[in-house]
């Protein structure tokens, strides 16, 4: 079963084949034997899934579904539960069960999906490689000692191995298509005012975005059905008349003009994982598509630009937490000022503080307009980039990452060359649009995941050309051998 | 640019967070790196480039100002360190 996609278990479970409680103990056997290995997992909820199973096959009975009816999944311990503690990765937040749902929740609960549990990230989402999670690394399913990409990791690799057919994920520069290109599953990002901000712990608040990790580009379109969506509640979200993902998935390609950007087929490109990029251009020659090359002058840019972007941001969403109203609180403090400073220095680990400092010190007198203000008129010019490439073409393919996993503590020493693994993602969270990451093929016996960037709101023509490719691909149904 | 260890006290106490002695000389390294690869963004000019804030040409909606919220003390304060009384504590302020 864990080999299915979820359209092929809701599919099941539409035809009676099996019922929401026995997939549910199947997924729970799975995680309880791989997890582990794996720590894809920060909480695991038993009961409370076993008693939502049962409630979706009580729903099931009275003909009460949506095609989610019943699919067990996991949330990213950034998304507030209301009954389910979220840490977010972090020891600020070890003790912390927020007060109510996110909306993403609310709406994947009102679908009668089962959640069995809460993923492991990295702090704060602020990582490349799930390292920086105060519940420790996990690791890549594919190959041991190996990073599952960050920050939405847990998710990524519990996905990968089927410990669960769909988790959510967050995207600020590449959270979700990194781990995903890295453990060989299907990330979607959508554009940035899609999905509801409401309950989703903030990082960088004019970045980030949440959106479904699968197996399949069919999966990630049910399951964006639920997600997309007007929220009051985020001041950000975007009224946009509600579609149907899934109605434009198998719409021919014929005549699609795909444009590469000859940025991301630089040096910086690993020459094998170019070579597989190269394959799967070619795939989507076979399917009709066009190809042209484009320019993106700017793409060198974006890692500067976001890293005071996000710091800057970061840095103020997180003056939040001072040991008052909620999370950690340092032991006996003599004052407030030491209440403050002790309660967040024990509280955060290394990467968050190196980045409330940057965003600080970018946000600090005298500094605002050489950093703040710069990355803001950069932050314009990539925007401008992709306007000028989208009266072009219908959608720039490139790879998502420039290299396959890298090992364990490689470059947790080295923050500069963490922040690189980003290279080809962040452009897309600056300019705010939608892209995805899906399986392309392998390197050593490590994935390599294809990036696909539309322009605004083209998360339909996304997963059109996306689960195409998976018709005439199988690399999305590979599972890595030692969770067979 | 390079950020010595007098600048990161600075930081640190701006941005409310210990930092010892032996951690600044790592902070300090770590930090000059960073600001040296954001300089890169010195290589482009952008005099007459107007900033981007936000990726969405939105403005603030507005709504009817109405009561929406309704009183959830107990429950927000019950994930709270210190309270007494409805009140959150902290320590002694004012001598």
């Amino acid at each position: 079963m864990y080999r299915q996609t979820l359209s092929e278990l809701s599919d099941a479970l539409v035809q009676k084949r099996i019922s929401s409680v026995e997939l549910t103990q199947h997924f729970i056997d799975r995680i309880n034997i791989h997890n582990p290995v794996l720590n894809s997992f920060i909480t695991v909820t038993v009961d409370a899934a076993m008693e939502q199973a049962r409630a979706a096959d009580a729903k099931r009975a009275r003909d009460e579904t949506t095609p989610l009816t019943g699919i067990p999944m996991a949330h990213k311990d950034i998304f507030c539960t209301s009954d389910i503690r979220t840490s977010c990765g972090s020891k600020m937040l070890d003790n912390f069960i927020a007060p109510y749902d996110a909306t993403v929740v609310e709406q994947l609960n009102n679908a009668g999906m089962v959640i069995l549990g809460k993923t492991n990230m990295d702090e704060f989402a602020m990582g490349s490689s799930n390292e920086t999670s105060y519940y420790g690394v996990v690791t890549n399913p594919w190959k041991d000692n190996h990073v599952p990409g960050g920050s939405s990791g847990g998710s990524a690799a519990a996905v990968a191995a089927g410990l669960i057919p769909m988790a959510t994920g967050t995207d600020t520069g590449g959270s979700i298509r990194q781990p995903a290109a890295l453990c060989g599953i299907t990330g979607l990002k959508p554009t940035y005012g899609l999905v509801s901000r409401y309950g989703m712990i903030a990082f960088a608040s004019s970045l980030d975005q949440g959106g479904p990790m699968t197996r399949s580009a069919e999966d990630a379109a049910l399951v964006l059905n639920h997600m997309a969506g007007f929220d009051p509640r985020d001041s950000t979200s975007v009224e946009q008349p509600a579609i149907d993902y899934t109605d434009n998935l198998d719409n021919d390609l014929d005549g699609l003009k795909v444009g590469l950007p000859k940025q991301y087929f630089n040096e910086s490109l690993d020459s094998e994982v170019a070579v597989v990029i190269d394959n799967a251009i070619r795939e989507l020659e076979k399917l009709g598509a066009t190809i042209s090359d484009i320019e993106l002058p700017n793409a060198h840019l974006s890692i500067p630009a976001y890293y005071v972007i996000a710091p800057a941001e970061c840095s103020s969403n997180l003056s939040r937490y001072d040991g008052v109203r909620f999370g950690y609180r340092c032991d006996k403090p003599r004052d407030l000022l030491d209440l403050y400073c002790r309660t967040r220095a024990e509280g955060f680990g290394r990467e968050v503080k190196r980045r409330i400092m940057i965003g600080t010190y970018a946000l600090s007198a005298g500094y605002y307009d050489a950093y703040y203000l710069k990355a803001q008129q950069i932050r314009r010019l990539l925007q401008q980039d992709f306007k000028n490439a989208f009266t072009d073409v219908d959608v720039i393919v490139g790879p998502t990452t420039p290299d396959v996993a890298f090992s364990i503590g490689e470059r947790t020493e080295d923050p500069v060359s963490m922040y690189l693994s980003d290279i080809f993602t962040v452009s897309v969270n600056l300019a705010g649009l939608p892209a995805m990451s899906i399986p392309a093929g392998f390197k050593n016996g490590l994935p390599v995941g294809l990036q696909l960037i539309g322009n605004y709101f083209q998360e339909s023509r996304l997963l059109n050309i996306a689960h195409r490719f998976q018709t005439i691909t199988d690399w999305h149904r590979r599972i890595p051998e030692a969770f067979q | 640019m390079s950020i010595d260890k007098k600048n990161i006290q600075h930081i640190a106490t701006l941005s409310r967070l210990l930092v010892s002695e032996s951690e600044c000389e790592s902070y300090s390294g770590d930090l000059s790196n960073i600001l040296g690869l954001v300089e890169q963004m010195n290589s482009v000019d952008t005099r007459d480039v107007e900033p981007m804030a936000h990726p969405l040409e939105i403005t603030a909606r507005l709504r009817e100002d109405e009561i929406t919220e309704i009183d959830q003390r107990q429950r927000f304060q019950a994930i709270a360190p210190e309270v007494e009384q409805g009140l959150y504590l902290v320590p002694r302020v004012i001598e």
